[in-house]
């Protein structure tokens, strides 16, 4: 007893960074400054790569937030990216620039989210699931039989034809760009505060964190609402890169697959797995892009096995092995080096 | 008559639905999970009638006869290893896991066999029909296919009901651990459902083929069908999954006849109603939501 005693309450230190912050911060804005000037450095055919390379990152970050931290496994996400690329259609259609809706357009899929909400989180597990998948085929269905945004033809984005084809690319690089950037910043810092707090330990113990006063639902309407935005975003920029609109495009299943797969491939639940997830499945699908569907059967298969082997992913292994935290939202308690 | 029209015609793909849907509902009922590769196994089996049987020297009416069995075989196989073993570390795995599986197998089909349209070829029966009324026309197939669904369910029914298996089945389904107390082996059981829920999907795949066209992309829209019969009818009860699939096939007909491009925007309609109204669908207890 006089052992436990005699223990020194200011031997351990609660702290987050593995590095310096200073270090973190520094990092995080060299890495932004690279990417800022990406398409003044690198090759005309990168930039398109890249730009592809962050609706990806967006796309799985927000299923991430979705099922990593709120525990809800959605397969109808690809449904707000196709409601933000039309929105972006419509409003350029109504004469707004292509560019500066692109933030209008994830707003309305945010508005568009929250009644949504109310019929989907009374559900749980695979029934939250399947029930996404219908919404988002539903929203497909209606899309098609609205003639003026091109029904199922399609229609292409107006008010990009001025622009000259390089600059149109440099443009279109620099909205997927900054779109990833504020979509990672905004996760990051809302990680880190109450919502983060309340996440994990809706994650821990559900039925204590109710007790403790948690706002459970209400917690998982806002995240909801939130990844409908961001999922916008990505549909926004999709359709000003692509740019003609077509529903069978915007709305495709495989956009769920592809940030399921690389957000568990990468690691749930953590800032970082997403990002390493988008790069080895960019790596994989350029590497086999003369093997049609191959791509895809590999990273599906190697996606089931992680989810059963190692359901904490790749980001999760390294951070158990080697303890860093590149972009910490947690606490952790350190004990002094003897 | 058009009212008369779309209730037969609701009817017969409404009992296709249920077909196919009666092996999800029960290996969610079982097992609790929903697995979202359902869908993708009938096309499978599709594929495997009309490529794999004739090379067995099975004409391909008769495929059912082998591919039943075969895919009985290959659900209790999977359900032993790979789906066993993501049960066991939680729900969250196993929505993964078949998610997973189903990309895979689509995108398998689609490098084996490409994307073209197949057809599981019965010869001259399939466009044999006798007519009801001056508007109306009942096709063989349809009705063998509603037939056949009524035949399944009804036989599954018996089997939970009356047989020892079914109800030590029923037992796991309600509390595994009391039925584990009592000596139930519950990974033999959750092998037998999935075994069953596997043969009847192979034989809605198989019927699949043979009144319409099937692609490797077939699965998904297929899933939603199934599970939306198995909502609307209500979790845990069979023949609240023919009522389910009779009622989809209504809404989805009578979409159809307002315009043909709001056939399966009605049905989802009708799904996200019942989820609004009545959660537990039509029959279902409340308790059975997850």
């Amino acid at each position: 007893m006089s052992e436990i005693l005699s223990v020194k309450p200011t031997a351990l230190r609660v702290e987050r960074s593995t590095f310096s912050p200073l270090f973190t911060l520094g990092g995080v804005i060299a890495v932004a400054a690279f990417f800022t000037l990406a398409p003044w450095i690198l090759a005309a055919s990168w930039v398109s790569i890249l730009s592809n390379f962050f609706i990806l990152v967006i796309m799985a970050t927000m299923w991430n937030l979705l099922a990593g931290y709120a525990g809800m496994v959605s397969i109808g996400q690809q449904g707000f990216v196709g409601l933000g690329a039309y929105a972006t259609l419509y409003l350029a259609l109504k004469g707004m620039n292509p560019f500066v809706a692109i933030p209008f357009a994830a707003l309305i899929c945010g508005v568009i989210a929250i009644p949504i909400t109310f019929l989907l989180l009374r559900l749980r597990g695979g029934y939250f699931s399947v029930a996404t998948w219908v919404v988002a085929d539903s929203a497909m269905l209606l899309i098609l039989s609205v003639a003026y945004l091109g029904g199922g033809t399609g229609k292409y984005m107006p008010g990009l034809l001025s622009l000259s084809p390089t600059t149109l690319n440099h443009d279109v690089y620099l909205a997927t760009w900054f779109g990833a950037l504020v979509v990672l910043v905004g996760t990051y810092l809302l990680l880190r505060s109450r919502v983060g707090l309340l996440l994990s330990s809706m994650r821990d113990n559900e039925i204590a964190a109710r007790s403790a006063g948690a706002k459970v639902t209400t917690t998982r309407r806002m995240i909801y609402v939130v990844a409908a935005i961001g999922c916008g975003v990505a549909g926004a920029v999709l359709a000003v890169s692509q740019p003609f609109v077509q529903p069978g495009n915007e709305f495709q299943l495989q956009f769920a697959a592809e940030m399921l797969f690389t957000s568990m491939i990468g690691g749930l639940g953590t800032i970082e797995g997403p990002i390493l997830g988008s790069i080895i499945f960019f790596t994989l699908q350029q590497s086999l892009q003369n093997w049609g569907a191959w791509y895809l059967i590999i990273f599906g298969s190697l996606a089931v096995v992680v989810a059963i082997w190692q359901p904490r992913g790749l980001w999760g292994a390294i951070r158990d092995r080697f303890h860093v935290e590149l972009l910490p939202v947690g606490y952790r308690v350190k004990e002094p080096r003897a | 008559m058009t009212w008369f029209n779309i209730l037969i015609e609701g009817i017969l793909v409404g009992g296709f639905y249920a077909l196919f849907a009666c092996g999800l509902s029960l290996m969610f009922g079982v097992m609790k999970v929903i697995n979202l590769a359902h869908g993708d196994m009938a096309v499978v089996a599709a594929y495997v009638a009309v490529f794999l049987a004739p090379k067995w020297h099975v004409p391909e009416v008769w495929s059912f006869l082998i591919v039943v069995p075969l895919f009985g075989l290959l659900g209790y196989v999977v359900q032993r290893t790979l789906l066993q073993k993501s049960i066991d570390r939680d729900p969250f795995t196993t929505l993964l896991v078949t998610f997973g599986l189903s990309v895979v197998i689509e995108n398998l089909l689609l490098a084996i066999y490409s994307a073209n349209g197949q057809s599981v070829n019965i010869g001259s029966l399939v466009s044999k029909s006798f007519q009801l009324s001056s508007s109306t026309y009942v096709s063989y197939v349809a009705l063998t296919v509603l037939g056949a669904a009524v035949l399944v369910l009804g036989a599954l029914q018996l089997f939970l009901s009356r047989t020892n298996t079914g109800r030590v089945i029923r037992a796991v389904s309600d509390d595994r651990e009391a039925a584990q107390l009592c000596g139930a082996n519950y990974k033999h059981l959750f092998g037998i459902a999935a075994a069953i829920s596997f043969a009847t999907v192979a034989l809605a795949g198989i019927s699949y083929g043979v009144m319409t066209q099937f692609a490797p992309s077939s699965g998904g829209a297929n899933l939603l069908f199934a599970f939306e019969a198995v909502v609307i009818g209500g979790i845990g009860s069979l023949w609240g999954t023919l009522v389910g699939g009779i009622a989809l096939g209504i809404a989805q007909q009578y979409g159809a006849h307002v315009n043909p491009a709001y056939q399966i925007l009605f049905g989802n309609l009708l799904f996200l109603l019942v989820l609004a109204v009545r959660p537990q669908g039509l029959f279902g207890r409340k308790e059975a939501m997850a």
